[in-house]
């Protein structure tokens, strides 16, 4: 029972490794945080489990007739896209082009899927409006009903909450948290929130070029680690 | 008024300019709004350059220009699009330095060839008459060519214009498709280049795109809204042309300004307004 799982990986950037040796596995359901300084990789390891960047040793294994295009990605933003001239809608809508095929058109079911991801994030009622005139919150909710679009079985997220404020960031990992629970989607997460993302995590991976812990969250709390993260927090 | 019109239609080249330039302007107000969005604007410009000479170059050995220019063209916009994406030269000074490059070598072309005449002026600013009867036939097919490509992958396009990471991981070629972009786009620019002009093709693919950007906000309102803004503009521009003699190209740019500082002018008023019923 393994949704994705990396063996010995090692990612670099012209020859430069920025992470060596990870081994770490996520099964079906599993909400997983990264977690770790910037500049440690996550990203990194993030855009090899999406495809986007070729592994230079080690592997990537998909297990459950996981298909590397039914993974639902949120990238980070760009400054382009904050402004980008589109409806909500058209954007949601894109999440389902892995199932165009071969149509040049979406057509009802697409349409409805669309439907169901804006419910899904309360947005219905923000459909029409243009993309660059909602609020970062509201922006990233829309990521986030692509990517739900595009997958019913893993989704991955670059920091989603990256520049929200501490009240809107608990909203948006209330409900990633509740897709997880609800939908049975499983989720890898990047996040620098330990209160409100690592608690509500079932897994944590912390990177600093190469992997500083892997495990369950209870366990994380325990190591040396764990509490150095928490009396952060405190302090 | 309606007499000097119909007139003005009767003549077949004055028709052939119409009805082609039309059909260049639509294909480039479509394409213009994803090259804009993705900051390609520089390579639609740098494209016109490179058509510029492939132009001359094609006149100096009295070969065909378009079935010449075309393909030299398309392949340059490959090129310009790697160049862009690597990161050895600075994507924008490269496309500068090829731009101006084919420029010269154009103007090179031609002196030698023919001499500095009218034709040069022609090239760079573009004519009325630029369009005869055998460009007619090939340059409607390939401009309907543009648009039923540009039709059946709408939805992609609009991808990876947003997002290609994410496009990326949905299985769509988001390289195949930027170089269809730039694939058409170079068609488009050799298309509008004799009537339009070299130097003036590029805003046929900026400032349609520009102008509808400032008021509408969904993909598919911007897309509309350039298309009609880039057809209004060469009809009045080529109409300009014509009654004033002015030279088409800048005609057809004048009008797109007007559109362009209009639709300004409205959203600024729209602004100062107390935002109300929203």
């Amino acid at each position: 029972m393994t949704l994705i799982a990396c063996r010995d990986l090692t990612l670099a950037y012209d020859q430069q490794p920025v992470i060596a040796g990870l081994t770490f596995s996520v099964s079906p359901g599993d909400y997983l945080c990264i977690v770790g300084e910037n500049g440690s990789g996550k990203s990194t390891l993030v855009k090899a489990l999406v495809g986007l960047k070729t592994p230079s040793e080690g592997e990537i294994r998909m297990g459950e007739g996981l298909r590397p295009t039914e993974i639902g990605y949120l990238p980070q933003q760009s400054e382009i896209q904050r402004n980008f001239p589109a409806s909500v809608y058209e954007i949601v809508l894109s999440g389902c082009m892995a199932y165009l095929g071969k149509r040049p058109f979406f057509g009802s079911a697409e349409r409805k899927r669309a439907e169901t991801a804006l419910n899904r994030l309360n947005l219905s009622g923000l459909k029409n409006r243009p993309y660059g005139e909602l609020s970062g919150g509201q922006q990233q909710r829309v990521l986030l009903a692509r990517a739900l679009c595009a997958t019913s079985k893993l989704l991955v997220l670059d920091e989603p909450a990256a520049g929200l404020d501490p009240l809107i960031s608990k909203d948006l990992y209330r409900m990633i948290k509740s897709v997880n629970r609800d939908e049975k989607i499983t989720v890898i997460m990047i996040s620098h929130d330990v209160q409100n993302a690592v608690a509500e995590a079932s897994h944590i991976l912390h990177l600093n070029k190469k992997p500083l812990f892997f495990g369950t969250t209870e366990a994380y709390l325990e190591t040396s680690l764990g509490k150095l993260y928490r009396e952060g927090i405190a302090a | 008024m309606i007499q000097e019109i119909a007139l003005m239609l009767s003549f077949p080249f004055m028709v052939r300019a119409f009805i082609v330039g039309s059909l260049v302007a639509l294909c480039a107000s479509l394409l213009g709004v994803s090259l804009v969005l993705k900051r390609y604007a520089m390579i639609g410009d740098g494209l016109s350059h490179v058509g510029f000479a492939a132009l001359a170059f094609a006149t100096a050995l009295d070969l065909d220009p378009i079935r010449v220019s075309i393909p030299v063209t398309v392949l340059v916009a490959f090129l310009l699009l790697r160049i862009n994406e690597s990161a050895a030269i600075r994507g924008d000074s490269a496309v500068a330095m090829i731009s101006v490059g084919s420029l010269a070598a154009g103007v090179l072309i031609i002196s030698v060839s023919t001499g500095m005449t009218t034709d040069v002026c022609n090239y760079m600013f573009g004519t009325i008459l630029a369009m005869s009867k055998s460009d007619v036939t090939l340059s409607i097919a390939l401009s309907v060519i543009v648009l039923i490509l540009y039709f059946i992958f709408y939805n992609r396009i609009f991808l990876i214009t947003f997002d290609e990471a994410f496009a990326r991981t949905t299985g769509i070629r988001v390289d195949f498709y930027n170089m269809l972009l730039a694939g058409l786009t170079a068609i488009t620019v050799v298309l509008g280049m004799r009537m339009i002009g070299a130097l003036l093709i590029s805003s046929q693919l900026i400032l349609p795109a520009l102008t509808a950007m400032r008021l509408f906000k969904s993909f598919r309102a911007v897309i509309v809204c350039a298309a009609i803004v880039s057809i209004v503009s060469f009809i009045a521009g080529l109409s300009l042309s014509y009654f004033a003699a002015t030279p088409a190209g800048a005609s057809v740019v004048t009008a797109q300004l007007f559109f362009f500082l209009t639709f300004s002018l409205i959203r600024k008023i729209r602004q100062a307004e107390p935002a109300r019923g929203r």
